[in-house]
């Protein structure tokens, strides 16, 4: 059995974001990348599932859509211990393009089973892992907060309203994980580092689809107002703020 | 000319970074208190392969070069100055020194436990009234045949309880001066060791530093490391290369007070501003930002130099000597910086200060280092 772990090249989480003056395209100046932190969770986990499988889970693959640049990510992954990876060159648009070049690598390639990160933590556009199960037309697990591999029997925990749902599902399927899935990501170690010199990252051309969402403008939030002091006998004073300037009142 | 760190490099030191803000933090404050080895983590790093990060693969190591060492070392030292000691020491002194000085037999015999981390390494040269004088050896490594028999004391031994494997300097041969001494490796338990108290240091409390005493140790002939008087010769030259994980570390340690030096002023406020836009504040941390990128900037050369295979005594000497000194200015002003808080443990800053000072001494003193270069410069 073969997994598939789908990783998003993202800003790392601690980036100031900027964009263009059009606000249209992320400044990418001075952006350091990451895999996208639910990804990395999700091949941390697949790592362990197929370490403890006792040679039942043959391959942990990644595969990533993105240009050149983004081939630091994929080693990252390599070096954190995926055999081998895929990136299909092309900038990596709407939900629907991206989920049609993963399924069509899944499909050729016959991955049993295909995790994906529950949202990029840059676009959150939380459609991806769906859209991959539907295309290929795959039974989906959402929200999956911990996944079990005994003796080739899957079992699912779900997050879900104020608790858990566990399920177990038969191979091939998708997996749209979450927080949970694994405690910490893997920190790479030496020998994974110097073993991800050498490992295959299998490049290929788009398939041809029309992205389907156009992203137009994008706003980010008003910087903080400053904090006003008042003195706290003066409940005059604080009534007359956030009634006349908070307007809370 | 290329200031451009490679993927690998980068990958590194983020994994380090990573490790030290995951595991090393959490705990560093009680460890300090406590004098308490970081054995988890220690296990954990050993696992990563940062215990032979530069060793050859062939000897299970991890076969990267000096810059990623030096980078992985800085990024320990600015969460956690004592486990980045245990990894200098280890690498630089231990690792190295067998790897490129030790025979192939030595090699097989030593090097792989180390390179998995399995055993750490001790370098014992300094001595109660000997450290850098490294010729007034008292400790004597009697030729008896087949085998030497060590007596004496060794001093301010870093890692010496927890190590497994000690690299031991003594005189053979008083007669001869530097030319009489010898290095040998040998088991940390071997019959005749024993450990003094553990020091109760200012800084570096989480690394263990004991002295240790040799009665009648009986080292084989074959663990001696080179020709016979080959071992002062071998103790400066791991020293040259050693500085370099020592001044990567005093940058790491003034690197990590600024990190939280400068996140404290642009919290802190006095006189309605945030402390940074004083004057007084923001100079300061402009002279700590020059400081510390020309202090990377040697340790990064230094260790360039030595992964091409150049001469590098005089540039490691600088980097040992303006990061110690520069550490020591550092982390003093974060710490001024921090005023009252500054003074309490929770915030750090004063622990990397007294971290820092050891920088200044140990793996030879600032002193020692403007006489290696004033005497390399002079020299021609």
């Amino acid at each position: 059995m073969k997994i598939l772990v789908c990783i998003g090249n993202v800003p790392d989480t601690t980036t100031k974001i900027r964009f263009d003056a059009e606000m249209k395209n992320l400044d990418t100046n001075g952006v350091q990348w990451v895999i996208n932190p639910w990804d990395e969770l999700a091949l941390t986990r697949a790592l362990e599932i197929k370490e403890q499988s006792a040679g039942k889970i043959e391959k942990v693959s990644v595969i990533n859509i993105g240009k050149v640049d983004a081939e630091q990510t994929i080693r990252k992954a390599l070096a954190i211990g995926a055999d081998d990876a895929f990136r299909v060159d092309a900038d990596p648009t709407d939900p629907y393009f991206i989920a049609a070049q993963i399924a069509e690598v899944a499909k050729a390639q016959n991955y049993e089973i295909i995790f994906s990160g529950i949202e990029s933590s840059d676009f959150n556009g939380a459609a991806v892992g769906s859209m991959v199960a539907e295309l290929l037309d795959l039974p989906s697990v959402s929200a999956v907060s911990s996944f079990e591999f005994n003796d080739g029997n899957i079992v699912l925990k779900r997050e879900i309203d104020g608790g858990k749902e566990t399920v177990s599902v038969q191979a091939p399927f998708v997996a749209i994980v979450q927080k949970g899935i694994s405690i910490n990501p893997r920190i790479p170690a030496m020998r994974g580092i110097m073993m991800a010199r050498t490992k295959p990252i299998n490049v290929s051309a788009p398939v041809a689809v029309d992205s389907l969402v156009e992203a137009k403008t994008f706003d980010v939030p008003a910087p903080k107002a400053a904090c006003k002091m008042v003195d706290a006998e003066d409940t005059d004073k604080l009534i007359e703020l956030l009634h006349g300037e908070a307007k809370v009142l | 000319m290329n200031f451009e760190f490679t993927e690998e490099q980068l990958m590194i030191k983020q994994a380090a970074r990573d490790f030290a803000v995951r595991e090393l933090l959490p705990d560093v404050l009680e460890r300090d208190a406590s004098s308490r080895f970081p054995a988890r983590q220690m296990k954990m790093l050993a696992e990563l392969g940062f215990f032979g990060m530069c060793v050859d693969p062939k000897y299970d190591g991890g076969g990267m070069d000096n810059i990623s060492y030096v980078l992985a070392l800085e990024e320990f030292a600015k969460i956690d100055a004592s486990a980045a000691v245990v990894l200098a020491v280890h690498n630089s002194l231990a690792c190295y020194g067998i790897e490129h000085y030790a025979n192939e037999e030595q090699k097989q015999r030593f090097l792989p436990a180390l390179a998995r981390g399995e055993k750490i390494g001790a370098f014992l040269l300094s001595e109660p009234e000997a450290g850098s004088d490294a010729t007034s050896q008292k400790t004597t490594a009697e030729d008896k045949g087949d085998y030497y028999l060590i007596n004496g004391t060794k001093n301010w031994i870093t890692s010496a309880d927890n190590a497994g494997t000690y690299i031991v300097i003594a005189q053979t041969d008083r007669e001869k001066k530097h030319k009489g001494i010898n290095a040998f490796i040998l088991d940390r338990h071997s019959p005749g060791i024993s450990l003094g108290p553990h020091e109760d240091k200012m800084g570096m409390r989480s690394s263990d530093t004991h002295s240790v005493m040799f009665t009648d140790v009986k080292v084989p002939k074959e663990n001696r490391i080179g020709e016979d008087g080959f071992g002062f010769s071998f103790a400066m030259k791991l020293l040259d290369g050693g500085r370099i994980g020592i001044a990567a570390q005093a940058i790491g340690i003034a690197g990590g007070a600024f990190d939280l030096a400068l996140k404290y002023s642009k919290e802190r406020k006095a006189f309605g501003t945030e402390i940074c836009n004083h004057q007084a504040i923001a100079f300061k941390l402009a002279e700590m930002a020059v400081k510390l990128e020309n202090g990377r900037n040697l340790v990064l050369k230094s260790a360039w130099l030595k992964d091409n295979g150049l001469q590098y005594g005089l540039q490691s000497a600088m980097a040992k000597q303006y990061c110690a000194d520069s550490a020591m200015e550092i982390t003093t002003e974060a710490v001024q910086i921090h005023g009252g808080y500054g003074y309490v443990k929770e915030y750090h800053v004063e622990r990397l200060m007294r971290e820092a000072k050891v920088t200044q001494i140990y793996e030879g003193t600032s002193e020692i280092q403007k006489i290696v270069i004033s005497r390399t410069i002079l020299k021609d």
